[in-house]
C-alpha cells in the first residue's frame, strides 16, 4: 500500500501516465492519418479533376486561355448534332460488340475445358494469360503489322487459302473485324481465369444430384455451371463493356506511321475517346470545354449501358432457371 | 500427353463427375489455344531478329534470325532513331517502381486502419473507397491535364506518377486479406504490451501481408509499365515513358518494322521475365480477386 503511494510520485509512474495518455491519443487519431494518403490523392488528382470537368464542359475553354466564358449547354447540343461524335459512337459500340460476345463466349468455354483432370495445368493456364502481359501498345503494334495489307501474315494466309488480300484498315467493318481480334486476343485469357475460379467455387453436390436426375455434359454445364456463374458472368460483361467503351490505344496505332486520333482517313474506326483526345490533344484543336462535354457523355453511356447489359444478364439466366 | 492416363474409376468425391478427364482433344484444343497466345509475341521475336527486308519477303519468314542484336544495337544508338530509348526504359522502371512501392504500402496502411482499428465513420469511409472504384478517373483527364499545367508538371515524371500513388482496388484487397489473416489477439496483445499502432503495423502487419502484397505489387506494377494514355498526353517523346517511346518510334519517317518490332519487343521483356518467374502467383492473385470480388 505504501509502496504504490510512493510510486505515483516518482518519475517513473509519471512516465508511464505520459505513456498511455499517448496511445489513447494514438488509438484515436492514427486511423484517420493511416487512411489519409488515399483521400487525399484520391482528392486531388481523381474528385477534384472529375467535378471540375463537369465546370470546363459549359464552358468554351481552349487550352489555357485566360479568358473563359460560361455558355450554358451549348458543348453538349453542339455535340448532339456532331456527325463525327455520332460516327465515333456506332464505332465504338460495334466494335464493343463484335469484342466483348466472343470474347467471353471463348473464355467460357475455355475455362470448362481447362476445368478438367490436366496433366501441365500451369503451363496452360500461365499460356493464356500471356496476352495479358503483354501491353496495349505491343499489342496494336504487332498486329497492326499482322493485318497489314502488303506484308501482314494474315493476308499471306487468306492469299493461300484463295480467299485473297483484305485492306485491313481501309474497310469500316475489315477494322472493325481487326480491332476486335486484337481485344479478343489480350482479354480472353483474363476473363477465362475469372470464370475458372468462379466455376472451382460451385459446390460438387450440385453437380452429384444434377447426375442423378440424369444431366451430365453439356446438360450439366448448361444447368448447373451456367446459373451458378450467373454474378461473375454480370461482372465480367460489366467489365469488359466498360473497357470497351474506352478503347484508345488499339485504333490510335492501328496505322503506327500515321498514328493519330482521327481513327483512319474517314474516321472509319474512330472511338469515342479517339475523338475526344482529338478534340482536346489533337494538333490544332485544345477545345477543353468540347472534349469535356464528350467525356461527359462517354459516363452517360457507360452507366446507360452497363445497367442495360446488367437488367439483360440477370434476366437471360432467370428465365432459364 | 495421352487420356489413358486419367483412367481412373468415376467415383465420388472431389474428383468425381464433376472433374471429366481430359481427352485427346481438349489437348489438342488447349495446344492451340496455347499456340495462338503466344504467337504475336514469338512473331514479334521473329520480326526483330531479322532486317527489315525479310518483311517483305515471300513467303514470310517464320524462323528467328540473326540480326536481333544488331537491332538492338540501332535502337540504342539515338543518332539513328527518334527517340532516346534507354530514357524511356530508365524513365519506365523509375515509376512503375515507386509507384508500386507506394500503392503497396498506402494500401497496407489503410487496409490495416479499415480492417483492425476502431475510428469514427469507419464503414462509411471504407464504402467511399469502394464508391471510387467505380468512378471512371480517366474521363477526368482534362482537368488533370490543366492541372499539370498549373502545378508546372507536363513534360515531368510527377504527372504519370501522383496520380497512380494509391489504388482504391488496393486498400480493398488488403482490408480483406488482413480482416482474416492478421488475429485480432495479437493486435490486443500488442496492445496491452504498449505498442504504438504504427509499431503493430510496421512489426506485425506489415510481414503477415507479403503474400497479397506481392501480387498486389506484381499487378500494380504491370498495369503502370502497360499506362499508354495519360503518359501519350502528359509527357513529350522527348522525356517518355516506354509506351511513348515505341509508339514514336513507330510513328517515324522511314518505315522500319524490324526496328519498330525490336522496341517493342524490348518493352514486353521485362514483364515476360516477371511473368515467368512469377507468373504462377499472378494467376492465384487473379483468380482469389475474382472468387472474393
Amino acid at each position: 500500500m505504501t509502496e504504490t503511494t510512493v510510486a505515483r510520485g516518482t518519475p517513473a509512474a509519471r512516465r508511464r501516465g505520459l505513456r498511455s495518455r499517448l496511445l489513447r491519443t494514438d488509438a484515436k487519431v492514427s486511423p484517420y492519418l493511416y487512411i489519409a494518403p488515399f483521400f487525399a490523392v484520391f482528392g486531388v488528382f481523381g474528385l477534384f479533376p472529375l467535378g471540375y470537368t463537369a465546370w470546363v464542359s459549359v464552358t468554351d475553354r481552349e487550352l489555357l486561355s485566360p479568358v473563359v466564358h460560361y455558355i450554358g449547354l451549348q458543348n453538349f447540343t453542339e455535340l448532339l448534332h456532331d456527325s463525327y461524335f455520332w460516327n465515333s459512337v456506332e464505332n465504338t459500340l460495334a466494335i464493343g460488340v463484335i469484342s466483348t460476345v466472343p470474347q467471353l463466349l471463348l473464355a467460357l468455354g475455355l475455362a470448362h475445358v481447362l476445368n478438367t483432370k490436366l496433366r501441365a495445368r500451369t503451363f496452360f493456364r500461365m499460356s493464356i494469360l500471356l496476352p495479358q502481359v503483354t501491353s496495349l501498345v505491343a499489342v496494336a503494334l504487332i498486329f497492326a503489322q499482322l493485318f497489314s495489307h502488303d506484308y501482314g501474315l494474315i493476308n499471306y494466309g487468306l492469299g493461300q487459302a484463295h480467299i485473297g488480300a483484305v485492306n485491313w484498315e481501309a474497310g469500316r467493318i475489315s477494322s472493325w473485324i481487326a480491332l476486335s481480334v486484337m481485344v479478343t486476343w489480350r482479354w480472353t485469357g483474363y476473363n477465362t481465369l475469372i470464370y475458372l475460379a468462379a466455376m472451382q467455387a460451385i459446390p460438387d453436390e450440385l453437380y452429384e444430384a444434377s447426375a442423378i436426375d440424369g444431366a451430365r455434359g453439356f446438360r450439366q454445364f448448361r444447368h448447373v455451371t451456367v446459373p451458378m456463374l450467373r454474378p461473375t458472368i454480370i461482372f465480367t460483361v460489366i467489365i469488359s463493356t466498360i473497357g470497351s467503351l474506352q478503347l484508345f490505344t488499339e485504333p490510335y496505332l492501328f496505322q503506327p506511321l500515321k498514328q493519330g486520333a482521327t481513327g483512319g482517313s474517314a474516321r472509319q474506326y474512330q472511338t469515342i475517346v479517339m475523338y475526344l483526345y482529338e478534340k482536346a490533344f489533337g494538333s490544332t484543336q485544345f477545345k477543353f470545354g468540347y472534349a469535356s462535354a464528350i467525356a461527359w457523355c462517354l459516363v452517360l453511356l457507360i452507366v446507360v449501358i452497363s445497367l442495360v447489359n446488367f437488367l439483360l444478364v440477370r434476366r437471360i439466366r432467370s428465365a432459364e432457371s | 500427353m495421352s487420356a489413358v492416363a486419367f483412367s481412373r474409376p468415376r467415383g465420388r468425391g472431389r474428383l468425381g463427375r464433376r472433374f471429366r478427364g481430359a481427352g485427346p482433344f481438349t489437348y489438342l484444343f488447349l495446344v492451340v489455344v496455347a499456340v495462338l497466345s503466344a504467337f504475336p509475341l514469338y512473331w514479334s521475336f521473329v520480326v526483330a531478329s531479322h532486317d527489315n527486308s525479310a518483311v517483305s519477303a515471300y513467303p514470310p519468314v517464320l524462323t528467328p534470325g540473326h540480326e536481333l542484336f544488331h537491332n538492338i544495337r540501332r535502337l540504342f544508338n539515338s543518332g539513328e532513331v527518334n527517340v532516346n530509348f534507354w530514357t524511356a526504359l530508365v524513365n519506365s522502371a523509375l515509376v512503375a517502381s515507386v509507384v508500386t512501392v507506394a500503392v503497396v504500402f498506402f494500401s497496407a496502411l489503410a487496409g490495416f486502419a479499415f480492417a483492425k482499428l476502431r475510428f469514427r465513420g469507419r464503414g462509411v469511409l471504407f464504402v467511399a473507397v469502394i464508391a471510387t472504384l467505380t468512378v471512371p478517373v480517366q474521363l477526368g483527364i482534362i482537368p488533370l491535364y490543366i492541372e499539370m499545367v498549373h502545378f508546372g508538371w507536363t513534360n515531368r515524371l510527377y504527372a504519370v506518377i501522383a496520380p497512380n500513388l494509391v489504388s482504391a482496388y488496393g486498400v480493398f484487397l488488403m482490408r480483406q486479406y488482413i480482416v482474416q489473416a492478421v488475429p485480432n489477439e495479437l493486435i490486443d496483445a500488442s496492445r496491452v504490451d504498449g505498442c504504438h499502432t504504427a509499431r503493430v503495423f510496421w512489426h506485425v502487419v506489415l510481414p503477415a501481408v507479403r503474400p497479397v502484397a506481392a501480387v498486389l505489387g506484381l499487378l500494380t506494377f504491370m498495369n503502370t509499365w502497360n499506362d499508354f494514355f495519360w503518359p501519350l498526353v502528359v509527357l513529350s517523346p522527348r522525356n517518355p515513358t516506354v509506351q511513348v517511346a515505341v509508339s514514336t518510334l513507330a510513328s517515324g519517317y522511314v518505315q522500319d518494322y524490324a526496328l519498330v518490332l525490336t522496341g517493342t519487343f524490348i518493352s514486353i521483356v521485362p514483364l515476360l521475365v516477371v511473368f515467368l518467374l512469377l507468373g504462377r502467383q499472378i494467376i492465384g492473385g487473379i483468380m482469389k480477386g475474382a472468387v472474393k470480388g
